[in-house]
């Protein structure tokens, strides 16, 4: 397992759990649907979210206040429903942290920090076959997007705006 | 024309740099090949039938000289000497080599190119009007909103893993000519009835291939500063919800189809609601910016009538043919677009020599203010050229086996690599093509059968776009056999219309003659000045149906 956010690896501090009964510590990470349907969501309990791709953004929107952390499988890295997913939670209003989860590969890592996500967690073969070198490299290939709303104060329109003042 | 600055210069060369890394990572093993197609694919490198295939971006069809020349050469060090133009109006490169393929994409970055987004399932090159700021009937030039869109839709964070791939064409004349009901997304530029003002009308949900469909009106008119928060929407609303579970049912054609374009629109305006525009739209500035490339080049006041020309085609009957077929009204008085036909007798549609692409370099250069376009239909224009020069650019066309004089007729010919190059073929269109041409070489017959398109596919993918071809041709296997399928009625433009079943197929021999058959319908029942199309509408399938019949039933 790899977990990583834009400075590098990171330790995982959250337990995860199939329904919040069985929580042995303060921060359980349970599928959302176990949340939704649990009374301990108003306990103190730090909570995570896992989210499949298809669930609709109004249903967990009511949960936010609640949550610490949402998770976003992606079913394979060809699957990129969750970068729109992340996408819609940031324009919705979450403001914890988003972690997309999956197979991915590192020259999807910089998508990710783009449309939302705070950090990755890779697992099994994909995680052993792509050393953290190779997620961080990712970061630096492409230096400035074309598209201005996506994470970065500096795209290309912004850089274009900016310079055409300067003349 | 648009010239890269040094974003858009870094942007490619960064991304060159990347896809050698990727190759890297795959040689070592980090990436699986699974993994790694996708990421070759989103730099236009196929794997093919007997090689690679490079397919080389010509966004909205632009070109300049010292990009053809460019292209010459990577055909002549990297290549075999030649290129294939496509359907979606980008250039093939059909022999590439693997170790090569970084050097190339250095090469074309040189000249203000790149493959980025040529396939796999992303938004891929944005087609525009060949005639865009030309022709008579435009209401506003198309090509700033497209270069617009090649920006915005370039390496997109959150729309490069789409359920299948997605393409975009924009137009901005009264006149339909980029297929656009065909495409995933259509941007057509309309002025509004009421204010005045110039917007956009959107369409979605056209496709070709296996189940062909007609796109349809997703918003009748958008207000232009929007347009990149409302492609955002609708991009969204189709990476979320398009099907992922079958590749051949994952364009968002079928999202459309099976959920209504209703609903449809109903999920892409909530989304446009949320988006946050004045973060997300383009600013006027760099709007400004854009279309300052287009400006219209300092052209020359000319009388509307060419002495010179007149007193050259009263000598030269060939060259008379090629005024009369292969030039288009231009808006301004004096000057016309050339198409170059790239359909010799006996050629293969579409391809064009390392010389032939000097030379036209050479024309676009000296006549045409330094422009080139790519048509759908696998021809090239020189937008702006003057009556005057005409005779001449003729010439020189003539040395180089370019000056066929049949554009929109019916040896101008459609047709997909087919199983001469690819994978996916399931027959070949190439060959067919050619006996076909060769069937109608004769310069008079073809300007008695007047406008009429074949359009050729080699298999079901349909990227020789036989659905909207007045005659359709599809290559299928059948028992070990190639068999060739008809559609009737077929067209690309305002009057869109999905070409219909004729009967059984029939085998690679018998393809000319059920085309004259088919003709000879045509010839024998028309109204005076009535196209073939406008005949096949008038008299329906039946009498072209009993004539191919009798053809299928002697093949059985």
């Amino acid at each position: 397992m790899l977990l990583l956010d834009r400075h590098g690896p990171k330790e995982d501090v959250w337990e995860r759990a199939e329904y919040l009964c069985q929580a042995e510590t303060n921060f359980v990470l349970a599928p959302f649907g176990a949340i939704a349907e649990s009374p301990l969501v108003d306990s103190e309990l730090r909570l995570g979210a896992l989210l499949e791709p298809d669930r609709a953004l109004d249903e967990v929107a009511s949960f936010f206040d609640r949550l610490d952390l949402i998770v976003i499988h992606f079913p394979s890295a060809a699957d990129g429903r969750g970068f729109s997913v992340a996408r819609q939670l940031r324009q919705a209003g979450f403001k914890g942290v988003l972690r997309a989860f999956g197979p991915l590969i590192s020259d999807q890592f910089p998508q990710a920090l783009a449309c939302g996500f705070d950090e990755v967690e890779i697992i099994g073969a994909s995680a052993a076959r792509q050393p953290v070198e190779h997620w961080m490299e990712a970061l630096k290939r492409i230096s400035f997007l074309y598209q201005r709303d996506y994470g970065a104060t500096d795209s290309i329109p912004e850089q274009r705006l900016a310079r055409a003042a300067h003349v | 024309m648009y010239l890269y600055d040094e974003f858009d210069e870094r942007l490619v060369r960064e991304r060159v740099a990347q896809f050698a890394s990727q190759v890297e990572r795959r040689l070592s093993g980090a990436l699986t090949e699974d993994e790694f197609r996708p990421l070759r694919l989103k730099n236009g490198l196929y794997l093919q039938l007997h090689s690679y295939m490079l397919r080389v971006a010509i966004p909205y069809g632009a070109l300049n000289a010292r990009q053809l020349r460019q292209l010459g050469f990577i055909a002549d060090v990297h290549d075999r000497g030649y290129g294939h133009f496509t359907t979606r109006t980008n250039l093939q490169f059909h022999w590439a080599r693997l170790k090569d393929v970084p050097t190339v994409l250095g090469l074309l970055a040189d000249a203000g190119m790149h493959c980025i987004q040529t396939s796999g399932n992303c938004i891929r090159n944005v087609t525009a009007d060949p005639f865009a700021g030309v022709a008579f009937d435009e209401i506003e030039d198309p090509r700033p909103v497209a270069e617009l869109i090649r920006q915005w839709s370039s390496l997109h964070p959150e729309f490069e893993w789409l359920a299948r791939k997605f393409k975009i064409a924009v137009s901005g004349a009264a006149q339909d000519r980029t297929v656009m009901k065909s495409h995933d997304l259509g941007v057509r530029i309309v002025r509004d009835a009421a204010s005045g003002e110039i917007g956009y009308r959107i369409l979605v949900g056209g496709g070709l291939g296996r189940s062909p469909m007609e796109a349809q009106i997703l918003r009748d008119f958008l207000p232009r500063q929007d347009l990149l928060a409302y492609l955002e929407a609708a991009l969204r609303v189709y990476n979320l919800a398009g099907r992922r579970d079958n590749k051949w049912k994952a364009r968002i054609k079928f999202l459309v189809h099976d959920i209504g374009v209703e609903a449809f629109r109903a999920q892409v305006e909530d989304e446009f609601a949320r988006i946050d525009k004045a973060k997300t739209n383009a600013r006027p500035a760099e709007e400004a910016r854009i279309a300052a490339f287009f400006a219209a080049p300092p052209y020359e006041n000319l009388p509307g009538v060419s002495r010179k020309l007149e007193r050259s085609i009263a000598r030269d009957e060939e060259l008379a043919r090629f005024v009369e077929h292969n030039l288009t009204r231009h808006k301004r008085k004096g000057y016309a677009a050339l198409t170059i036909s790239l359909k010799p007798v006996g050629g293969i549609p579409g391809d064009i020599s390392s010389d032939q692409m000097r030379v036209v370099a050479d024309l676009a250069e000296q006549y045409s203010f330094d422009e080139a376009r790519v048509t759908y239909a696998q021809n090239l224009v020189l937008p702006h050229v003057r009556l005057g020069d005409v005779p001449h650019i003729f010439a020189r066309l003539k040395e180089q086996g370019l000056a066929s004089a049949n554009v929109g007729l019916i040896t101008d010919i459609v047709s997909c690599p087919g199983l001469d190059y690819c994978g996916l073929a399931t027959a070949r269109s190439i060959p067919i093509a050619q006996a076909l041409a060769q069937t109608f070489a004769d310069p008079a017959r073809q300007k008695d059968i007047g406008e009429l398109s074949i359009k050729i596919s080699g298999c079901i993918n349909a990227c020789g776009h036989h659905h909207v071809g007045a005659i359709g041709i599809l290559g299928l296997e059948k028992k070990g056999a190639e068999s060739y399928q008809f559609t009737l009625g077929g067209d690309p433009g305002d009057s869109y219309a999905l070409g219909e079943l004729l009967g059984p197929g029939l085998p690679a021999e018998k393809v000319p003659e059920a085309v004259e058959r088919l003709v000879a319908v045509y010839l024998a029942r028309r109204q005076p000045d009535e196209t073939f199309i406008e005949t096949t509408r008038r008299l329906g399938l039946a009498p072209f149906k009993t004539a191919f019949k009798e053809i299928a039933d002697a093949v059985a």
